[in-house]
């Protein structure tokens, strides 16, 4: 532990192993003034995670879907993990990053809207107040260094309208008609938003043609993904979550892909 | 034969965390004698992807004042909560709208309070001042700012402004005087001088918003420019 003290640069170094040098404060091994424990409770980095979230909108509602694998670095963890949260009858939450943040706020979400219920005002979350809301906890915890490290998407019907609105984990938040984070912002969006500009007034049927489509191309391409996943239709109908699904594959061509062995 | 055991044998790299984002965007503000004019691309981008196509970085302040800003996105989505709320209690305390002048010197107070975790957002205030002439108040992100002519800020900042400099203020010209510029001509430079900056800058583009303040009002106009 050699360090510049008040004895300049020819420090006599530590008084013994582990010890302060002269001018140096000594800490008791064991002792509370260690700053390890201040740390312990923030996500400085992610753990169990989810990949990508797409959202597509079409005439009069919006379809979104994820895959339900929880990743644990490159390990494919857990394959059960639904990371699409149904809100209420307009408004569906969808969840990219660290699980345990997801499942955080999840509890938090699901205790306001019956908090909300008990009111029996009329009044709830709807998409554009949740995107709202979520922006300002997300920005909060930025700012204290704290972070919930995800990144959300919420889709639903707002005053008879299709919505899609996108945080992240630093408050960067938007809406756009077509969104998606994690790798499907690389693979899947160009697909989508070609599709959608070619073809404006897309009926569901062909928005969830469309997802269907990108999600088998994310399985394909995306290490971190898992050929099983929920879609979520939101209409006027109210809000629709199915699955688990699973696209055809065919890897017919597989073992003609050499040099990687 | 190595220098260190197990030297090929790294842990994973491990993220980590930043409160900060660059999502682009430039913004362009002159004043004329009796107008002032704001200019904004519409996309918001992250690193080498598009957000969104439709986002433009002008918000409408008041009637009278508009507010350019640019920088992470989060910091101006939580910024211009703020300033529009402190305007809202303005207006209920006093009966009237913030004049610009003032907006300019409330944002300046915003910006330093948060002088050692600072708003990462370059601003632009325009609108008319008390004698009804354009005026154009540029900022730095923690809230040093005074009253110019013209100022571009942003990302490609950089490009407009040498260009406004020569044309606007006359600069790095022989036997010219500086004159004001009629609006019209105004309009068709600043579409001129953002079409070439979306050609080299990455972080502009997709189209931009003019919007003139006059004493009737605010108006905007859209120009497209290349989406790629």
């Amino acid at each position: 532990m050699a360090s510049s003290s008040m004895f300049g640069p020819n420090n006599p170094g530590a008084f013994w192993t582990g010890g302060p040098a002269p001018g140096q404060f000594y800490n008791f091994p064991g002792s509370q003034s260690t700053s390890a424990q201040n740390s312990s409770q923030r996500t400085l980095y992610p753990v169990v995670t989810g990949t990508s979230v797409l959202g597509v909108q079409f005439e009069g509602g919006v379809v979104m879907a994820a895959d339900m694998l929880g990743s644990y670095g490159s390990l494919a963890r857990f394959r059960d993990c639904p990371r699409l949260l149904k809100v209420n009858d307009t408004t569906v939450l969808g969840a990219a990053g660290d699980y345990a943040d997801f499942q955080y706020l999840s509890n938090v979400i699901q205790q306001q809207v019956i908090d909300e219920e008990c009111l029996n005002d009329g009044f709830g979350y709807t998409p554009k107040s949740l995107h709202c809301w979520l922006t300002r906890v997300l920005y909060n915890r930025r700012s204290q260094f704290n972070p919930l490290w995800n990144t959300y998407i919420v889709a639903g019907i707002d005053d008879e309208k299709p919505f899609l609105g996108y945080v992240d984990k630093i408050g960067m938040a938007y809406e756009a008609p077509s969104l998606a984070c994690g790798f499907g912002a690389y693979l899947a969006l160009p697909i989508i938003r070609d599709a959608m500009e070619k073809n404006p007034t897309m009926t569901q049927d062909e928005a969830v043609a469309l997802i269907d489509r990108c999600m088998k191309l994310l399985f394909y391409r995306d290490a971190r993904s898992l050929n099983k996943y929920q879609v979520a239709v939101i209409t006027k109908a109210g809000v629709d979550i199915r699955g688990p699904i699973k696209s055809e594959t065919n890897w017919e061509v597989a073992h003609m892909i050499k040099g990687y062995e | 034969m190595m220098g260190e055991p197990l030297s090929d044998y790294k842990a994973p790299v491990q993220v980590h965390f930043s409160p900060y984002e660059f999502n682009g965007g430039t913004i362009l503000a002159i004043a004329g004698e009796d107008y002032a004019l704001i200019a904004t691309d519409t996309r918001l981008s992250q690193g080498f992807s598009i957000h969104s196509r439709e986002s433009p970085k002008t918000y409408p302040l008041s009637e009278k004042t508009v507010l350019g800003c640019c920088g992470f996105h989060g910091d101006v989505l939580t910024l211009t909560k703020v300033l529009g709320a402190r305007l809202q209690i303005f207006e209920k305390d006093h009966n009237k709208p913030m004049p610009t002048p003032s907006v300019a010197a409330m944002l300046s107070t915003i910006l330093y309070y948060r002088r050692f975790f600072p708003y990462y957002t370059h601003n632009l205030v325009v609108g008319l001042d008390e004698e009804g002439k354009g005026c154009v108040y540029s900022f730095d992100p923690v809230g040093s700012y005074e009253r110019e002519f013209y100022r571009a800020k942003g990302s490609a900042s950089a490009m407009l402004q040498p260009l406004l400099d020569n044309q606007l203020g006359g600069k790095n010209q022989q036997g010219v005087e500086r004159q004001a510029m009629p609006l019209k001509q105004c309009v068709a430079m600043v579409k001129d001088v953002f079409t070439s900056a979306a050609e080299r800058d990455i972080y502009t583009g997709d189209s931009i918003i003019i919007s003139v303040v006059t004493k009737e009002g605010t108006k905007s106009e859209q120009f497209p420019l290349r989406k790629d």
